[in-house]
């Protein structure tokens, strides 16, 4: 890695931007985002620190290899709508990638000033001008040709042609990624998608305090914009199957990108007690239902003083901190493991720990006790300590014999992660599966075992992350274009 | 998507109303043991409801409920022309039916509507079907007309013996099965101590009994785990596994209790809302 100028790394270099964030103790009386995002001096001058490097190891820590350094290099020359164009080649969602990849086990992992931190002041925020870039430039965008340019960072895109039809199955970050792209080359595409609002787990897994829903809503608009109909509370497999809408209704690809829907549970006695629940339904009701509004919504949250979430990725943090704005008065994060382990995004472990949420490490639920009534009254807890590495690299935690514990609590957030929801899998002839009951799809162009039907995202790799599924999504989208367009594109 | 009130027809005042709402695509996949989910507004919440009745023809379906909360008190203000802001389905796995002989449908309260469905279904399928319907009096008797026009016997028991027979459902039940050794299967809906009482009933008989679980639910696709219920010592989840499950498994005190999970709140939107209607600020 010789690509850094030698006399730029001699002298101590400007630290990282710090982000505008709301404070812990007024942030947790809110439902607002907590990071407020650069402001133009700020994205300068962070921009400004890149120092591209002829061989940017920021872009293979892309999982979709970004042009980050064409894009940074584009907003040092002040040139914003470049610098979008440059992310929108790549990222079909560059305003909820910024905010939620995990930066900095990706490309800001892989920045070469993040190899020495005490002299170059940190890796370059990639994510924090990601989000600024996307952000500033919708805000600006205006007038007629606004949907193209949003979606493409183009001024115009191609007339919608009515006999070139696609479905796309669910509406989280893999179908619309599909739905963008082939909808700017012209190509009609229906969007099914069995909630009564469309976005997938950027509606109702992730909170408003980390992703407003304007920002989904923002992309959606500019798609309905471009032609792509949107029609919610259609369950595929229950009101279609895929076979109707290609032999039926002239759809000539499938793309399903239903996302890994099931919830997993412990299987611990005590689990089906008043006060459990998984993440899934914890988050479903506060933020598809807006249950953190009740009783102005309907849809009523469970409330408690002691609040135990298990599990250590970005659900759990999302659930604890939600937890807390709902007026807990202790939330524990309950993990196996250490924090050196936790699979959440560290700015999430961060400021769920600014906010108050402890951590219970090194144990693992064994019981839930409930009262006569069933209602939750505790949690014990079998202490762990660490082992060797397993296959993933991480240690593996080991049960200390007859050392256990209790803990505390009324309300338990389970969050150990999610299978794959059989409905449409079970109605779809042909479709092969792996062992783990994931779609088997190309790994070049995401078509399954099912000619001109394609799959991407959770239901391929099982729980991912959002940039992984928008990558999927594009690769497919591609190959379908090339299908239908054929010379044309 | 337009999902118009085609028509209301008020079953018992107050209490419970019929809806036929225009939706295509619902009824042309609907099967009895199917139901959906509807939201009334914006902010409003996933309602599950057993269809009680489809009409692929026309395009519609058949829903019924009783007013409890909230949310069900503003589904009754809404009249014929008006249409709901969302309705999917159809959901949860379809009643298993084959030809077999006699079923016994057993429905209670509002439950019979749902039932009705599905003695409908095993008619179609030439099955021979005996309805049991029970009510606290005649007036509240539930699609009794309706059974009748594919049943061959319709027994009515209500608690204060307006008609039919004085007393539970359950007594009629047990008598038939006392009576009829043909009996291949016993259907029933209606309230949890209903259900629970209808296994017990037909336990000794061996006979094969489903009844029809109406857990509370969010998104009715598998995704929250909120209608978990015990079944046979095992977990399942009663939008995807069910609604459905052998009476004879199910752990009914368990889902008592569940349902029970949001009482306080429920009553706090109940009082809101009753508030809102007597000081004339409509819905």
């Amino acid at each position: 890695m010789s690509a850094t100028p030698e006399k730029k790394t001699a002298k101590k270099m400007t630290p990282r931007t710090d982000m505008p964030v709301q404070p812990p103790f007024a942030r947790i009386q809110n439902y607002l985002e907590v990071a407020v995002g650069y402001t133009e001096a700020d994205a300068m001058a962070e921009a400004a620190r890149c120092i591209q490097c002829k061989k940017p190891g920021c872009r293979q820590g892309c999982p979709v290899e970004i042009d980050i350094k064409g894009f940074i290099g584009q907003l040092q020359k002040g040139d914003l709508p470049g610098a979008y164009k440059v992310l929108r080649e790549y990222n079909s969602l560059p305003a909820v990638c910024g905010r939620v990849c995990p930066q900095e086990t990706q490309c800001e992992g892989m920045c070469i000033l993040g190899k020495n931190p005490d002299k170059t002041g940190g890796p370059v925020a990639i994510g924090r001008l990601e989000r600024f870039v996307a952000d500033t430039f919708a805000a600006r965008l205006a007038g007629g040709d606004a949907a193209c340019m949003q979606i493409t960072g183009e001024a115009a895109c191609r007339m919608t042609r009515d006999d070139l039809k696609v479905a796309c199955i669910g509406a989280g970050p893999s179908s619309l990624t599909v739905a963008g792209y082939l909808a700017s080359l012209g190509i009609k595409v229906t969007v099914f998608e069995a909630l009564h609002e469309v976005g997938g787990v950027l509606v109702y897994g992730i909170p408003e305090f980390r992703l407003p829903k304007d920002i989904v809503r923002r992309e959606v608009d500019a798609m309905r914009d471009l032609g792509v109909e949107f029609r919610t509370n259609w369950v595929g497999g229950k009101a279609f199957t895929i076979k109707e809408l290609m032999d039926e209704e002239g759809f000539k690809a499938v793309f399903i990108g239903v996302g890994a829907g099931l919830p997993q549970f412990m299987k611990i006695p005590g689990e089906n007690s008043i006060g459990v629940f998984s993440a899934n339904e914890y988050l479903t009701r506060v933020n598809l239902g807006r249950a953190y509004d009740f009783p102005n919504y309907d849809t009523p949250i469970f409330k408690a003083d002691e609040v135990c979430v298990v599990g250590g990725g970005n659900v759990a943090m999302d659930a604890a901190r939600t937890a807390l704005r709902l007026g807990a008065k202790k939330v524990s994060i309950v993990y196996r493991r250490t924090k050196a382990e936790m699979p959440a995004r560290l700015e999430e472990l961060e400021h769920a720990i600014e906010e108050g949420v402890a951590l219970e490490l090194l144990c693992a639920p064994l019981a839930l006790n409930a009262d006569e009534n069933k209602r939750l009254a505790s949690m014990t807890v079998q202490n762990m300590k660490l082992g060797e590495p397993d296959a993933s690299g991480r240690c593996r935690p080991e049960p200390i014999e007859g050392d256990t514990r209790t803990i505390p609590c009324q309300l338990v957030i389970i969050a150990v992660g999610t299978k794959p929801n059989p409905i449409l899998l079970e109605a779809t002839k042909g479709l092969a599966l792996n062992k783990r009951g994931y779609i088997e799809a190309n790994p070049e162009t995401g078509e399954t075992s099912i000619h001109n039907v394609f799959a991407g995202g959770d239901i391929v790799t099982g729980a991912a992350t959002v940039i992984s599924a928008m990558g999927a999504g594009r690769k497919a989208a591609k190959e379908i274009a090339k299908r239908l367009l054929g010379t044309e594109l | 998507m337009n999902y118009r009130i085609l028509q209301k027809k008020v079953l018992i005042p107050g209490q419970t109303t019929l809806l036929v709402i225009d939706a295509p695509h619902v009824a042309k996949k609907a099967k009895p043991g199917n139901f959906v989910i509807l939201r009334t507004s914006e902010k409003g919440e996933r309602i599950p409801l057993t269809i009680a009745d489809c009409d692929p023809v026309a395009g519609t379906v058949t829903i019924v409920f009783l007013v409890v909360g909230k949310s069900s008190a503003e589904l009754n203000t809404f009249e014929e022309g008006q249409a709901l802001h969302d309705f999917c389905g159809p959901l949860g796995k379809a009643t298993h039916i084959e030809k077999q002989g006699t079923v016994i449908c057993v429905g209670g309260g509002t439950g019979v509507a749902a039932m009705h469905h599905i003695a409908k279904g095993h008619a179609a399928m030439g099955n021979r079907v005996v309805a049991v319907i029970g009510a606290r009096n005649k007036d509240l008797l539930l699609f009794c007309s309706e059974l009748g026009s594919f049943c061959p016997e319709v027994l009515v028991a209500t608690d204060d013996g307006s008609q039919g027979h004085h007393g539970f459902v359950t007594e009629v039940l047990k008598k038939r099965l006392e009576e009829d050794k043909d009996v291949s299967e016993v259907v029933a809906i209606g309230p949890v101590p209903m259900m629970e009482a209808v296994a017990k009933v037909t336990k000794p008989f061996g006979v094969k009994t489903t009844v029809s679980l109406n857990a509370i639910m969010v998104d009715g696709i598998g995704m929250c785990g909120a209608c978990r219920c015990t079944v046979g010592g095992e977990t399942k989840f009663a939008c995807v596994d069910g609604p459905e499950f052998d009476g004879h498994e199910v752990d009914f005190g368990e889902l008592r209790m569940r349902l029970s999970q949001f009482r306080p709140q429920e009553q706090e939107s109940m009082q809101l809302f009753q508030h809102k209607c007597q000081c004339g600020e409509g819905k």
